[in-house]
Parts: structure tokens; sequence; C-alpha cells
């Protein structure tokens, strides 16, 4: 029995703008199944943080309950985190967030932590509006208990023990653009070379990110049937764009003829470059970006890339109006004025 | 780029970097490991039948395979290789060694081959052919064997019965021996009929500074290497109080040291290089420092200074080297005035040539404008059919390991010349690839990677040693020691091995690398462009790619070998096993094959 991941890193790895090489955003060693999805998005994360030079102290990552939610023990050692109740991490974040809000929230969640037990939770966050990202390690199943079906899987889908799903399956992205999330996108495990900027834009989004993430059970759901298998998913995967996401007071490279580019600023001065794949489709439009991800379901098509964005949204703290300074940097009098000034808001309610 | 072809053997062999770094390609990880599991006489059987001279070499050895040791890419410094040979060759058992080796008597297969000079090169050459029924008449103007190891290599750094029972392993394998015997033609040697003569009479001649003052002083005045083996030898045993040693090599290392042992007191040794150039191996150059020796470099000799008829010290120039656009050096004068500096005795060590005044020019073997004999660099066969040489006579002074290399391969081309081969006719390394898998997290291998820095070897008391020549100063790791700094040692000859035809493409291996070696990507043309690619640039272009054919995705998997710890994650991360750790054992083949551990 070994399994002890050496100390040893490349002696060449570069150092991002804090002065931190990549491994100072790994965490502990994965005990997941070996090839499983999330494992590879625990991957993305910490290549997005690096290069999107994140202080780890800054990071807040939540979960609820699944090997999804696991995860957060594999990546970011030195952030904040909290591993909470099955279905119950949007409440944890809100409550983390509203108490600091200088802080980035990471949510990770699976599909059957938030589409099912978790889904009364979901849905209300994200008509909050909380500033987090939260992502879900989709694989159609629940992993953690051996398997069984989740409210993820397709309608048709075949499971390991050969049973042929007879429910439609949730769409989070579309469940996601109703609820008037302001940054919605769906990506695929396999697929680093989009996930890491789509993980980047997310954090850098003032107000609830969306990205629906499919990654393959190896253990119980990559059969030959399964919609959401390694396979099945490389077959129908579409981009809606390329994505690059361009950190502020980058010089713009990229060489896209015109017309086919479109540029997104981002609240704190990054910008969103998309080059155009799916047609009539409008990332800053919400219906525009409903309408894709029908089309893609009638054709079987798996769309994935940055949905939909609006970077005009307004978060939480806007909506209700809170202290502008985290709670624990306010002094005891601030927080606790007194009875006096009970007394004084109780004359006005009078 | 073409997919990696793992069949072919030097793939595997370059990863394992200290074997293919060792001139005898000893299977460096295969005998470590052994010492790790206590298993120190297979270790140094491992060793005895690559290298010839385990104890010798685990304590002498120029080690060209610890700058190569992929410990040293990745940790502050390389796997003590070379000491824990000697681990192996100090705890061995040594009657159980002795019923490995080959016993005599042979089968004789009625073909004669002499042997010329008794150094290492020759006596491997004894050792691969006995055994397979060869009669062996070994010649050497030395009164025992062992050539310059018994002649040069000082007893403080090899004492003389690890030496005596490594050159004995081998006369004991029923050679003839001719000791005390100057061979002064080689025509009278091939006029006794031998089927085939080997010449490994080394490169015995010391380079003379031609001075001014040179005759006057030369009661005082010693070509390094003759005072050495003179000292060996006991027709020396003091020297003045005050030396000069000339010349910046190991020699110099040694004939400083030596002369402390001697009655020297204030021993100097003058270098014409910068010290950072000197051609001494780096451990020599501390060895001497710590033993109160200063090293003065950018030293020129300009001339010996006598007094009353008698050596009283040498001037020197002081200069510092320029290099001009080719990188080429030049020592130029700082135009100080020159240094006195006093001495009783000026040891020159400048160094060594080759000399074959014994050799006559009219026998078909053909020298070049250099006076040194053509030899074939891969067979070692002379001009003359039945003339091979081997060790420092055929390429000039090189060192104990390439002696033996040599002698290997010299014994493989008269075996093949005795049976009218041709010579080129070599057999291919003998190779082996197996799995080390024996359940989920569980191989037949150490394969976590300790974080321990490199052990220091124990050194005998300075005074101690200083007072008696004999004295060994480096005291060797003790059994724990030698366990630990095994276990730095990282498997390199465990091979990742890669089948494309079970990837599923998960990412997982790439993931968990500890060294991001791992990569995949779309294929490029160009290497370059491909090294470019990969998640860390391969940049250290003496390091392969693993590239395997295309994927489903159309894309390939690229293994940077370069920085591989030979950990295994990637194999227990691989749900499908299209990674597996294969084990790879590499053995030049030789002559004999009468021992196996
Ligand atoms: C001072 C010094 C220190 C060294 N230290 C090291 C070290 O630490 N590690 C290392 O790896 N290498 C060392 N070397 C180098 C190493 O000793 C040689 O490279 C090696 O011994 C060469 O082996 P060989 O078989 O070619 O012949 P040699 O060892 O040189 O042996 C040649 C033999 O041939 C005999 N001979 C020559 N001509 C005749 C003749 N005509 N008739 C009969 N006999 C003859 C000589 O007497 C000698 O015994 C050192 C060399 C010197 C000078
Ligand atoms: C309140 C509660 N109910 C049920 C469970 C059992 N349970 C643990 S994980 C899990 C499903 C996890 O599925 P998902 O969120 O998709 O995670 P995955 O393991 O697939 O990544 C369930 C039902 C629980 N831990 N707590
Ligand atoms: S780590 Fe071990 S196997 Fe690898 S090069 Fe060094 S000594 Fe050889
Ligand atoms: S053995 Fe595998 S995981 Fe370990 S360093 Fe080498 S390639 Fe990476
Ligand atoms: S872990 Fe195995 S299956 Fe997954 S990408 Fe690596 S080699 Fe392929
Ligand atoms: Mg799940």
């Amino acid at each position: 029995m070994t399994y002890i991941k050496p100390k040893f890193r490349h002696p060449d790895l570069q150092k991002n703008k804090l002065g931190y090489t990549i491994d100072y955003y790994e965490g502990s060693l994965s005990t997941l199944c070996a090839g499983c999805g999330h494992d590879s998005i625990s991957g993305a994360i910490i290549r997005a943080c690096f290069e999107a030079n994140i202080e780890p102290h800054k990071v807040a990552k939540m979960s609820g309950i699944g090997c999804s939610s696991k995860t957060p023990a594999y990546f970011l050692s030195n952030s904040h985190g909290f591993n909470s109740v099955h279905g119950r991490m949007p409440s944890v974040a809100t409550g983390a967030n509203m108490a600091n809000r200088d802080l980035i929230y990471f949510g990770v969640s699976g599909d059957g932590d938030t589409a099912s037990i978790g889904m009364g939770q979901f849905v209300h966050v994200i008509r909050r509006n909380l500033n987090m990202v939260y992502l879900v390690m989709n694989n159609g199943c629940y992993g953690l208990t051996k398997g069984q079906d989740s409210a993820t899987a397709d309608c048709g889908s075949k499971n390991k023990t050969g049973n042929i799903n007879l429910f439609e399956g949730i769409d989070l992205v579309s469940l996601g653009l109703e609820l008037g999330a302001g940054f919605v996108a769906q990506s695929f495990s396999g697929d680093k070379g989009q996930l890491v900027p789509l993980i980047k834009a997310a954090m850098a989004h003032l107000g609830f990110a969306l990205i629906n993430v499919v990654s393959p059970c190896v253990t119980f759901n990559n059969n030959v049937g399964s919609t959401k298998s390694y396979d099945y998913i490389r077959e129908h995967i579409e981009a809606t764009s390329t994505f690059d996401f361009v950190p502020e007071m980058t010089e713009i490279k990229t060489d896209y003829s015109e017309g086919e580019i479109k540029q997104i600023a981002m609240h704190d001065g990054s910008l969103i470059q998309l080059n155009k794949l799916t047609k009539d489709w409008d990332p800053t439009n919400r219906s525009s970006a409903m309408n894709a991800m029908l089309n893609a379901k009638e054709n079987n098509e798996f769309l994935t890339g940055l949905i939909y964005i609006d970077p005009e949204s307004v978060e939480t703290h806007e909506l209700i109006q809170t202290s502008k300074t985290p709670l624990n940097q306010l002094s005891q009098s601030t927080l606790c004025p007194g009875n006096m000034a009970l007394a004084e808001i109780n004359a006005d309610l009078r | 780029m073409k997919p990696t072809d793992i069949k072919d053997p030097e793939y595997f062999h370059k990863v394992v970097d200290c074997q293919y770094a060792c001139p005898a390609h000893t299977p460096v990880p295969e005998y470590i490991r052994l010492i790790a599991q206590e298993r120190y006489t297979e270790a140094y059987m491992v060793n005895w039948d690559s290298n010839v001279f385990p104890g010798i070499l685990g304590r002498t050895c120029d080690r060209p395979c610890e700058p190569a040791c992929r410990r040293g890419r990745v940790d502050e410094e390389p796997v003590a290789i070379c000491r824990l040979k000697r681990v192996a060759a100090d705890n061995r058992n040594k009657d159980d060694v002795k019923s490995l080796m080959p016993k005599g008597p042979f089968n004789p297969n009625g073909k004669k081959v002499a042997l010329i000079g008794a150094g290492p090169a020759a006596l491997t050459v004894a050792r691969d052919l006995a055994p397979i029924g060869y009669e062996i008449h070994l010649y050497d103007e030395q009164k025992l064997g062992g050539g310059f190891m018994r002649s040069q290599i000082p007893s403080f750094r090899l004492p003389e019965e690890v030496l005596n029972d490594e050159v004995n392993y081998i006369l004991d394998l029923g050679i003839h021996t001719q000791f005390n015997h100057y061979v002064s033609s080689l025509k009278e040697v091939l006029d006794k009929g031998y089927d085939a003569v080997f010449i490994g009479s080394g490169a015995p001649k010391g380079r003379d500074l031609n001075v001014a003052g040179r005759e006057e002083g030369k009661a005082n005045i010693h070509i390094g290497i003759n005072w050495l083996s003179s000292v060996a030898f006991e027709h020396i045993d003091k020297i003045g109080k005050k030396v000069i040693v000339l010349g910046g090599g190991n020699t110099a290392m040694d004939c400083c040291r030596t002369a402390r042992r001697l009655g020297g007191e204030e021993v100097k040794v003058c270098v014409r290089s910068p010290f950072s150039e000197m051609k001494a191996s780096p451990w020599e150059k501390e060895d001497a420092i710590h033993e109160d020796i200063p090293i003065l470099d950018n030293h020129v000799p300009v001339e010996f200074v006598i007094k009353d008829g008698k050596l009283a010290g040498m001037m020197f120039d002081k200069v510092h080297a320029a290099y001009d656009d080719k990188g080429k050096r030049k020592l130029v004068s700082t135009g100080e005035p020159p240094i006195f500096i006093e001495a009783d005795d000026v040891l020159i060590a400048i160094g060594q040539e080759n000399s074959f005044p014994w050799i006559e020019r009219d026998l078909g073997l053909e020298f070049d404008e250099w006076g040194m004999p053509k030899v074939d660099e891969t067979t070692f066969a002379s001009t003359h059919p039945k003339v091979f040489f081997g060790g420092d006579a055929a390429f000039g002074p090189k060192n104990v390991i390439t002696a033996v290399a040599h002698g290997h391969q010299g014994a493989v081309s008269i075996d093949l010349a005795c049976q009218g081969k041709n010579l080129m006719d070599r057999l291919d390394p003998m190779v082996n690839l197996h799995s080390m898998k024996m359940g989920i997290h569980e191989w037949a291998y150490d394969s976590p990677v300790t974080i321990d820095d490199r052990f220091i070897v124990p050194l005998a008391d300075k005074k101690k040693a200083l007072s008696d020549r004999k004295l060994e100063v480096e005291l060797g790791f003790d059994k724990l020691t030698g366990f630990k700094e095994a276990q730095r040692c990282l498997n390199c000859d465990v091979q990742t091995v890669f089948s494309e035809d079970k990837c599923i493409e998960c990412d997982a291996c790439v993931d968990i690398c500890p060294t991001m070696c791992i990569t995949f990507t779309e294929n490029e043309e160009s290497e370059e462009v491909l090294r470019q690619k990969l998640t860390v640039p391969a940049n250290e272009l003496t390091q392969d790619l693993y590239v395997s054919a295309e994927l489903k995705t159309k894309r390939v998997m690229v293994k940077d070998e370069n920085v591989c710890l030979h950990c295994g994650l990637c194999a227990e991360r691989c749900p499908t096993s299209a990674w597996d750790m294969q084990k790879f054992l590499y053995n030049v083949t030789k002559t004999h094959t009468g021992c196996t551990a």
C-alpha cells in the first residue's frame, strides 16, 4: 500500500503573480475512484485559481454531501472550507457570505446534492443572486451511495445494472436560466482547456455563477447506454464558442476575424472573449441562451461553454443593502448599537 | 512525432539514468533495492557481474552515474550510488560470494590468451574468458596484480585487503600469472603462439616540467605517479616538511594527501587554472582541503629556485583566465611580481601519457600521429588481427570503471576472434520487462518517495588518519544509513508503460502526477514544438519524450521522462490499467554467464 503523494515537484514550475507555484493550490490526495471525472474538475479548479492569482486565504470552499462534495478536500488546502449537510450547502454559503462578503465563495455540489435533496435550497440561492460560484459535478447518479439514478439522469439513459431511466431529467442549466442566474455555463470534466477559463470567469463574476460540469462516474455510470459516460459525451459535445478569459490590464492578442468575435467586459475590468460557434446565439440575451439549450436538446447535442452572462447582475448584498464591511471587521458597538438604537427602530415602526 | 518504440531496449535503458551513464551499465537500482532488503551478497554479485570490482569501485569510482542520477534533478543531491556499492561489498558474506562465483577447473577450450598489464582492464578480460575455457597468461612488471589500483590509488582511500580480495577472486580462476615480468617486446609475446593478446598496459608515463632549475633540483623534484607508486611499494616513506604539488587533477590530490601522511606539514597545491576549472572531482578537492591543504589557483610555475645547490622553492606567475569568442580559455598574467613559495620537495602531477616503447612498429599494428595505437571503439581490435587494447592503453587515461567496460568488450571480441567469427556479431543486451503490480495500490517495489537529504559518509579522526598512511579515511555507511540512502533511489528501472488501447482519456494520471510529466495534446510534426506545448515545457533535451499512438480524441499521450519520480501514482490512478509499472532489466551481454545472483 503506497498512496502517498511525493513532495517533489517539477523544478521548472512557473510562479504566478503572487509568487506561488501551482502546488500551493493543491489539496490532499483524492480518495475517489481512480478515473473519476470529479478529480479532473479539482485539477481544473487548482489550475484556475493558480492562473487567476487567487490568494488561497481569500477563498471559502463550500459543499454538501456526495463524492463531489468531498472534493474540496482535494484542492486548495490553504483555503477555508465548510463541508455541510446533504443539500444544505446554499444556506450555509448564504450565512457565511452575509457575514463576510470579502471572500470568494466556491460551492461544489453533486447532481444528487443539488437536484434531489437540495433542490429547494438551490432554486432560492439562485433567485437571491448570492455572490458565489456554484459548480455541479454532474454524473447522473448518486455516486457515494453506489450509483442510483439521480434526478439529472436523462430519460432513456441506461445505468450499470441495465435499468433504463423512465423519468425526465432535470436540466440544471435551463433551470438556472429560468430562475435568473447571471452567469450560466456548462462543461465537461474531460475538457480542461474550456473548463479552466470558465472557472476563472465565474470567480470574476459578481453574483451567482452556475457551472454544470458533466463528470463521468467511472464506477457506476460509464457504461454503454449511459448518456453521462466519457464516450457518450465526447460523441455529442458541441461548444457554443471558443472561450477566453482575459484578466484586466492584459493586451488582447487573439486574431479572430471580425464579426464572429464578442467581448464582454466584467465588473472588475477583466474581459470575456468569445468566438461564436453556435448560430443565433447571443450570450448576453437570456431568451437566446434558453433557445440555444432547447435546440441542442432537440439535436441530441451536449452544449458546452458559456451559455449566458449578465455582467450587470446585482448580487444579494446590493439588493438588501448590507454593510460594505465584513461583520468580523465591525466593532462591537457598531454591530450591537444597544437599547437606545433598538428603541428608535421600534418607535419608527409604531 | 512518431510513437515511441518501447521495444527498442535503448529507450528504457536511457530512462535508467545511472545505468545508462555507467560505462559498464551496472544495473544500479537493482542492487540498491537488494541493499535495502539487506541482501548484500546478492547486491554484491549484481555488481561483480557487471563491474568486477565492487569493493574497490565503491570507494574509488569516478562515479559518472551520480551527476546523471535523476534524483539530482528533483532534489539537492543525487543518490550516493557509489557509497552504496561499498555497503554491499562491506556487508557481503564472503563464503556465499565465493560459492556464487564460477569455480574452476574449467573445461579447456584449447585457446591461449596473453594479457599485458594486470590493471582492471586486463583482469576483467581474465575474469570473462577463464570460465569459458581460455588459458590466460597475465604479465605485469609489478610484483602483484591490480595495476594503478595498487600502485597509484593510496591505501587511505583503498585498503590493501579490499584490493587483494577482488584481485584474487580473478586470479583464483586459474590464471597463470607472470608478475615481476616486464614485457619488452610484443613480437616475443606473439611468437609464443598465443591465439590473442590483450594490451592493458595503462598510461604509465608521468609528464615532466622542464623549466629552469629542474636538473639542479632533481633530488627533491619527483614525478607524481612514480612517487606514488614508490610509496605504495614502500620504497619511499618520508618527504620534506614543505611540499609543493603541481597540478589540479586527481593525481595531484592523491599526491598532496599522501605527502601530508609522510611528514609534509605545509603542503600546498599550485594549479594553473581557476579553482572551479580544476580537473579533480569536487569530492577529492574537498577531501584535500579538509586535510588543511590550501589550493592556490591561477599559479603558473616559472622556475625551480635553487639555493646552495639544493631546491629551495618555486617561482609562480599569477594569472587570470580570459576567454575568447569561442569560449577558449587563455591564462593571462596579472602583471604582479612573481610569487616565491618555499619547498623542500616538489611533486609534479600535471598529467600522464601513454608509452609503448616495447611494441615494435613493424608488426602490422598501426599507430596514429600522436603515438596511439589505432583501436576500434566497439571491438577494441587493433589493426593486428590477434591484438586487442583496453583501459588507459586504448584511448588515454580514464578511470577504473571505463577500463572494466573495455575489458568486457575486449573479451567478447577475443572470444569471437578465437572462434573465427566476425567481431561485429555481438549479441544484443539481455532485457526483461515485467509488471510490478501486486494488487490495488500494491507494487513489488517501494514506490513511496522519501524526502531524506543525501547522507554524509563519516570520516576517521583527522589526526589519526594523517599519522597513518594506510588508515582508511572514509568509514562507509553503517547498515541503517545504507538502508536510508538506498530508499532515496527512485527506482528508475521501474518503467511507466502506456497502452493506448486501454486509455479512456479521463485525465486521472495527468492530475495526480506530482511532477506534471504527462500531457494529452494534439501531436506535432516537430519535437521542438511538441516539447514547448507540454504542461511544463520539456527543456531538458537529453531526456526523451514518450509519445503514444493516436487516441480516440485524435490526441496523443506525451510523457516527458525528465523528472518522473517512478512513484507509480499514474498507474494507481488509472481506472483501466492503461499505465502499468514494469521493471526493466538491462544487462550488457558478456562472454560468460557463469554467475547469477
Ligand atoms: C594517482 C591516480 C589516482 C587514481 N585514482 C583513481 C580513482 O580513484 N578512481 C578511478 O576510477 N581511477 C583512478 N585512477 C585512474 C585508474 O587508476 C586507471 O584509469 C586505471 O587503473 C586504468 O586501468 P588499466 O587496466 O588500463 O591499466 P593500469 O591500471 O594502468 O595497469 C597497467 C599495468 O600494466 C603494467 N605494465 C605496463 N606496461 C607493461 C609492460 N610493458 N610489461 C608489463 N607490465 C606492464 C603496469 O605495471 C600496470 O600495473 C587514478 C590514476 C592515478 C594516476
Ligand atoms: C440527509 C441525507 N440523506 C441521504 C444521504 C445519503 N446520501 C449520501 S450522498 C447521496 C447522494 C450523492 O449524490 P451526488 O450529490 O450526485 O454526489 P456524487 O456522489 O454522485 O458525486 C445520498 C443520497 C445523506 N448523506 N444525507
Ligand atoms: S534515482 Fe536511483 S535509479 Fe534513478 S538514476 Fe538515481 S540511482 Fe539510478
Ligand atoms: S510514475 Fe507516473 S505519476 Fe509518478 S512521476 Fe512518473 S509519470 Fe508521474
Ligand atoms: S488515467 Fe489511464 S485512462 Fe485515464 S487518461 Fe490516464 S492513462 Fe488514460
Ligand atoms: Mg452525482
